[in-house]
C-alpha cells in the first residue's frame, strides 16, 4: 500500500509539474506564466503605481529630467540634445519593448523564431524582398553623416540601458506569453523599423495583376477596368497649375509593344502579404486668413492597421536646440509628427507606384547567371538562414540582378519554371538617410529649413504638409519617384534588356509642391497629387473621395477653430454615396422586390448620406453597391490562380455615370443581355439576404457591423489584449477613415498661436503593458471622436511641479 | 498545531525560494516539510497545499486589486475564455498549492517506505 502511496504521489507530483512547465501538453506552460513571483502577475502595474525614478547612466553627457504627466506622457528636458534620444531609448523601451523588437523582428523575416513553422512563409517574402538588404543599406547612409549616427547610437544605448535592467520577472508579458527573451538593440533594428514603414506604405502594387489583365482583356478594356485618372479627381495640387516643361521626356525601348504591351503569358502565381492598400493618411493646412486666430492651423491623421501596443508613442523633447512635441515610433529618436516653438509638420501616403517587377531568365536552376543585354551576367547571392522556433533552420538562397533581389522564382512560388523569374526594383533598396529628415524637422525654424529637411527623405513617398507661426503654410510631395516613360512599371518588364530600367528620378524640384496658394489652404488625402497637366507618368494606388470631402469643406469655411478642425477629422459625410445613390435608387425595378427588399431600399432612400455609428442606412448602401460591384465584374475577372485586381470602386461609379449600357454590365455567362435594371434590382436581392441575416444577429447598424477592433499584435491570437466592438462611424472614403481595423492611427489639430494650441489622441494608450490602466485609455476618447489638450512645456521649473511624476536621469 | 505551522514553513520556503529561483522550485519547500515535519502522508499533503496555496492565492489577489484586476481579467479571458479575476487567482492558488502539495507527500510517503 504505501508503495502505491509514494508512486502515484510521485507520478502525480512528476506529471503535475511537467504538464505545467512545458509547452509540450498545454499551449501555455501554466506553472511559470501565473507563478506570483515570475508570471503575468509581476506584470499587473498598481492603479496608483509610482513612476518617480532617478537613475544613473554612463553614456549620459548631462542631466536629464523627464516629466511624466496625468496620460502618462513623458516631457523630456535634456541639457544635451544625443541625452534626449538617450532617454528616449530607454522611455521606448520601458514603456514598448516587446513591440519594438516584434516589428523590427517581422521586418527582418525572424518571426519563425518566435512563433514556429507558421511564419516561414511570411520569412521567406520579407528576406526575398530585400528588407534586410535595404535595411543595411539605410544603416550605411546614417553612419555617413555625424549628426545622425550621433542620435542613433545614443537612441540604440537608452534602449540597451532598459534591457539590460530587465529581470525575467520584469519581461513583457508577451515574452513570459510566447516563451523567449528580448535580444540587444541595434542601430539596425532602428533602420529595419523604416523598412517596416516602407513596405507598408510604398509596398503595393498592382504589376502582376494588372499584366495579367492587359493580357486577359485587351488593351482598350484594361484602360477603362483602370483608368489612371479619375474624373472626379480632386488633385493634391490644385487644378489648373502650370507646370514647367519636364526637364526629361522619356520613350519606351522600341521593343516596348512587342515585348511589354504585348506579351504572350499570363502569371499564374498569387502574392502573399501584400501591404493594406487603405494604409493612407489625411492631412491640410488652413492659412491665417481663415482662421479666427489669424494663425494657421495644421491637422493630420495618418491611417494605419489599428494596434495594441499603438504604432505611436506621445513625447515632448525639449534640448538646447529644439522643442519639440508629438508623436514618435517607438524605435526611432525623434518626434515624427507634430511641432515645435516654430513650425507643425505632418505626413500623407503619395501612393506612387515605386516598386517594379522585371521577367529575369536565368541559365538554369543554379541561379547564378541571367541574361542581360545579350550575355549571361553572374548574380550575387544572399544565403538567407531562417530560424525556427522548434525546427531546424530553414536555408533560402536569394539572387541578386542588377535590378535587385529576384523575389519570385522557383524556388518560393513552385508553379515557375527554373528558368524564369521576377526581380524586384523597389527605391526602398536605395541608399537614403530618411532619419536626417525628422532631425532637421524637429529643429526647423521656417519654410527653408523645412525645405532644407525634406529633402534627405526618399522614401516611402509622402505629402508633407507644414504651418508656422510666422504663418506660412506649405505642401511637398516628396520622395524619390522613377523617371517613367508612359505606361512604364504598369506592368512586368523585360529584364533581359538595360533599355527597360528606370532612368533616374524626377527632379526634386519637379515633385508637386504649393505653397502659401491663394485658395488659403492645402490638404491632402491620398489622391493623386495633380491632374494631367503635370509632365511625368506617375501612376500609384490612389484614393478619389476623402480628398473631395475635405476640398469641399476648406473652401467654404471661414474664422475656423482648432474646434472645426477637430469636427472636420471626425465628419462622416459619405461623399461617394452621394453619387453613386441615385444610380441605385433609379435603376432598382421597386416591382419586383420583396417586402424586405423594399425596407433596405427605403432605408438607403431615407438615409442622410452620414456614415454615422447608429445609422443602418450605411450597411445597407455598401452591401448593395458591392453587390452591385461584383455583379458587374465577377463574371470578367475570373481569379482562380491568376492573380487580377477588382477595379476601384470609382471606376463603376464613374462608367455608369457616363454610359448605363455601359458594357461589362452584360453577364457573359449567360445568354442574355443584362441591363443595369437587372443588374441593380439582382445586386439589391443578393445584398438584402446578407442584410437580413446581419439584422437577425442585430448587425445591421453601421458601427456594429463594420465593428471596429483594435487588435493586439499578436492578432486573433491574443483577442484577450484586444479591444472589440467601438461604436464609432466612419469609414473607407469617408474624411473619418475608421474602418474595422484600419483607420486613424492619430489625430492631430495644431494652431500655430503663441503658446501653441495642439490637441491630439491616438487609438491606445502610452504603455504597451495590458497590465496596465495606461494600456488602452485613450481608445473610448478615440472613438468618441474626443481629442487630449496637448501640453506643450515651456519651463520644467514652473511646470514641471505640476506633472504627475519625475524621472531623473544623470551620468555617474 | 503542527499542520499549521507545517502550513506557514511550507509557505516561508516557497516564498524566499520564489524570490531567486524558478516557480517550480517551490517543489522543494513542499519535500522540505514533508520530509522533515512527521504527519501523516495526507496531512502533509494538505498542509503543503494550504501553505502555498494560501501564499499564491492572496498574493495574486493583493496584486490584483491594486490593479483593479485589470490583467487578471485579461489573464482570465485569455486562459480560460472567461474573464473572470477570482478564477485565474483560484486556478494560480490551485498551482502553487497542488505543486507543493504533491511534494510533500511524495516525500512523506518515500519516508514511510523506509519505516518500520
Amino acid at each position: 500500500m504505501k508503495y502505491f502511496i509514494f508512486l502515484v504521489s510521485l507520478l502525480l507530483n512528476s506529471a503535475f509539474v511537467y504538464v505545467l512547465g512545458s509547452r509540450s501538453v498545454l499551449p501555455l506552460p501554466l506553472g511559470s506564466f501565473l507563478s506570483v513571483q515570475e508570471g503575468v502577475w509581476q506584470n499587473a502595474e498598481p492603479v496608483d503605481a509610482d513612476f518617480n525614478a532617478s537613475l544613473r547612466f554612463d553614456a549620459l553627457k548631462g542631466k536629464v529630467d523627464v516629466f511624466l504627466d496625468d496620460r502618462l506622457v513623458p516631457h523630456v528636458f535634456a541639457e544635451q540634445e544625443n541625452d534626449a534620444y538617450f532617454v528616449q531609448g530607454y522611455l521606448h523601451a520601458k514603456f514598448r519593448l516587446w513591440q519594438m523588437e516584434f516589428q523590427t523582428h517581422a521586418a527582418a523575416g525572424r518571426v519563425s523564431e518566435i512563433v514556429g513553422e507558421k511564419a516561414i512563409n511570411f520569412d521567406r517574402n520579407q528576406r526575398r524582398m530585400g528588407m534586410v538588404y535595404a535595411a543595411e543599406n539605410a544603416l550605411a547612409a546614417m553612419e555617413n553623416d555625424p549628426q545622425t549616427i550621433s542620435a542613433i547610437d545614443a537612441y540604440t544605448a537608452g534602449v540597451n540601458a532598459y534591457i539590460s535592467s530587465l529581470k525575467t520577472s520584469d519581461l513583457p508579458i508577451e515574452y513570459k506569453l510566447l516563451g523567449y527573451q528580448p535580444e540587444k538593440w541595434t542601430n539596425l533594428k532602428s533602420a529595419l523599423f523604416t523598412k517596416q514603414m516602407t513596405q507598408t506604405l510604398a509596398g503595393y502594387d498592382r504589376d502582376f495583376e494588372f499584366t495579367n489583365a492587359l493580357k486577359l482583356l485587351g488593351e482598350e478594356n484594361f484602360r477603362i477596368l483602370y483608368p489612371s485618372i479619375p474624373d472626379s479627381l480632386y488633385p493634391v495640387i490644385a487644378k489648373g497649375t502650370v507646370y514647367n516643361k519636364p526637364l526629361a521626356v522619356l520613350n519606351p525601348p522600341a521593343s516596348a509593344d512587342s515585348l511589354y504591351f504585348k506579351r504572350t503569358d499570363t502569371i499564374q502565381f498569387v502574392e502573399d502579404f501584400k501591404p493594406n492598400p487603405s494604409n493612407g493618411s489625411n492631412s491640410w493646412a488652413v492659412c491665417g486668413n481663415k482662421t479666427q486666430s489669424g494663425k494657421p492651423i495644421l491637422s493630420n491623421d495618418p491611417h494605419l492597421g489599428l494596434t495594441l501596443p499603438s504604432i505611436w508613442f506621445e513625447i515632448q523633447l525639449r534640448t538646447p536646440a529644439f522643442n519639440a512635441y508629438g508623436v514618435s515610433f517607438p524605435g526611432l529618436p525623434g518626434v515624427v509628427i507634430g511641432f515645435n516653438d516654430s513650425i507643425s509638420f505632418g505626413f500623407t501616403n503619395a501612393g506612387r507606384d515605386v516598386k517594379d517587377y522585371y521577367e529575369i531568365q536565368f541559365r538554369n536552376a543554379d541561379k547564378q547567371e541571367y541574361w542581360f543585354d545579350s550575355s549571361w551576367k553572374p548574380t550575387t547571392r544572399r544565403l538567407e538562414q531562417i530560424r525556427i522556433k522548434n525546427a531546424k533552420t530553414v536555408e533560402d538562397t536569394v539572387a541578386y540582378s542588377v535590378f535587385g533581389p529576384v523575389m519570385y522564382d522557383k524556388s518560393f512560388k513552385t508553379d515557375l519554371t527554373a528558368e524564369k523569374a521576377y526581380a524586384l526594383k523597389w527605391v526602398a533598396h536605395d541608399t537614403s538617410n530618411i532619419l536626417k529628415m525628422w532631425l532637421l524637422l524637429n529643429r526647423a525654424g521656417n519654410y527653408s529649413d523645412y525645405l532644407e529637411a525634406i529633402r534627405h527623405f526618399n522614401v516611402p513617398g509622402q505629402n508633407i504638409i507644414f504651418a508656422s507661426k510666422s504663418g506660412d503654410i506649405a505642401l511637398w510631395q516628396q520622395g524619390s519617384f522613377p523617371l517613367r516613360w508612359n505606361d512604364q512599371g504598369l506592368f512586368v518588364m523585360p529584364g533581359t534588356d538595360s533599355s527597360y530600367m528606370w532612368k533616374g528620378y524626377i527632379p526634386h524640384e519637379e515633385n508637386p509642391h504649393a505653397y502659401n496658394p491663394v485658395e488659403g489652404y492645402l490638404s491632402s488625402a491620398n489622391q493623386r497629387a495633380a491632374d494631367t497637366s503635370y509632365p511625368y507618368f506617375m501612376p500609384g494606388s490612389y484614393e478619389v473621395y476623402r480628398a473631395i470631402a475635405i476640398n469641399r469643406k476648406l473652401a467654404s469655411m471661414n474664422y475656423i477653430t482648432a474646434q472645426d478642425m477637430q469636427l472636420l477629422q471626425n465628419n462622416n459625410y459619405n461623399v461617394f454615396a452621394e453619387d453613386a445613390r441615385p444610380i441605385l435608387l433609379k435603376y432598382a425595378i421597386k416591382e419586383q422586390l420583396s417586402a424586405v427588399e423594399k425596407k433596405y431600399l427605403s432605408l438607403v432612400e431615407s438615409w442622410n448620406l452620414m456614415n454615422d455609428a447608429t445609422e443602418k442606412a450605411p450597411t445597407c448602401f455598401t452591401a448593395w453597391w458591392d453587390s452591385l460591384h461584383a455583379e458587374v465584374f465577377n463574371d470578367d475577372l475570373v481569379q482562380d490562380k491568376m492573380p487580377l485586381a477588382k477595379p476601384e470602386k470609382f471606376v463603376l461609379l464613374e462608367a455608369l455615370q457616363r454610359d448605363s449600357s455601359f458594357k461589362f454590365i452584360d453577364n457573359i455567362n449567360t445568354p442574355d443581355k443584362e441591363d443595369l435594371y437587372q443588374m441593380v434590382t439582382v445586386a439589391l436581392k443578393k445584398a438584402a439576404k446578407k442584410l437580413a441575416s446581419l439584422e437577425k444577429e442585430n448587425k445591421l447598424e453601421w458601427a456594429k457591423y463594420k465593428n471596429t477592433t483594435v487588435y493586439h499584435l499578436l492578432k486573433t491570437n491574443a483577442m484577450a489584449f484586444a479591444r472589440e466592438g467601438l461604436m464609432n462611424g466612419g469609414g473607407n472614403g469617408i474624411i473619418n477613415a475608421s474602418q474595422h481595423d484600419h483607420g486613424p492611427s492619430w489625430r492631430m489639430v495644431v494652431e500655430m498661436t503663441s503658446p501653441t494650441n495642439a490637441y491630439g489622441v491616438y487609438p491606445g494608450g502610452q504603455s504597451g503593458n495590458p497590465g496596465s490602466k495606461f494600456y488602452d485609455n485613450f481608445i473610448s476618447h478615440w472613438a468618441k471622436g474626443m481629442y487630449y489638450k496637448l501640453w506643450f512645456m515651456e519651463s520644467a521649473a514652473i511646470e514641471g511641479k505640476k506633472c504627475k511624476w519625475k524621472m531623473s536621469f544623470a551620468s555617474k | 498545531m503542527k499542520f499549521i505551522v507545517s502550513a506557514i514553513i511550507t509557505a516561508a520556503l516557497a516564498f524566499g525560494l520564489g524570490l531567486y529561483f524558478p516557480w517550480w522550485t517551490i517543489v522543494f519547500a513542499g519535500m522540505l516539510t514533508g520530509f522533515f515535519i512527521p504527519q501523516h502522508w495526507g496531512l502533509s499533503f494538505l498542509s503543503a497545499f494550504t501553505g502555498v496555496f494560501l501564499l499564491w492565492g492572496l498574493m495574486a489577489l493583493f496584486i490584483s486589486v491594486s490593479n483593479d484586476h485589470i490583467l487578471a481579467k485579461r489573464i482570465s479571458m485569455l486562459v480560460v475564455k472567461n474573464s473572470s479575476p477570482y478564477l485565474i487567482i483560484l486556478i494560480t492558488a490551485l498551482i502553487g498549492g497542488l505543486t507543493s502539495g504533491l511534494s510533500a507527500s511524495t516525500a512523506r510517503s518515500l519516508l514511510n517506505l523506509f519505516k518500520k
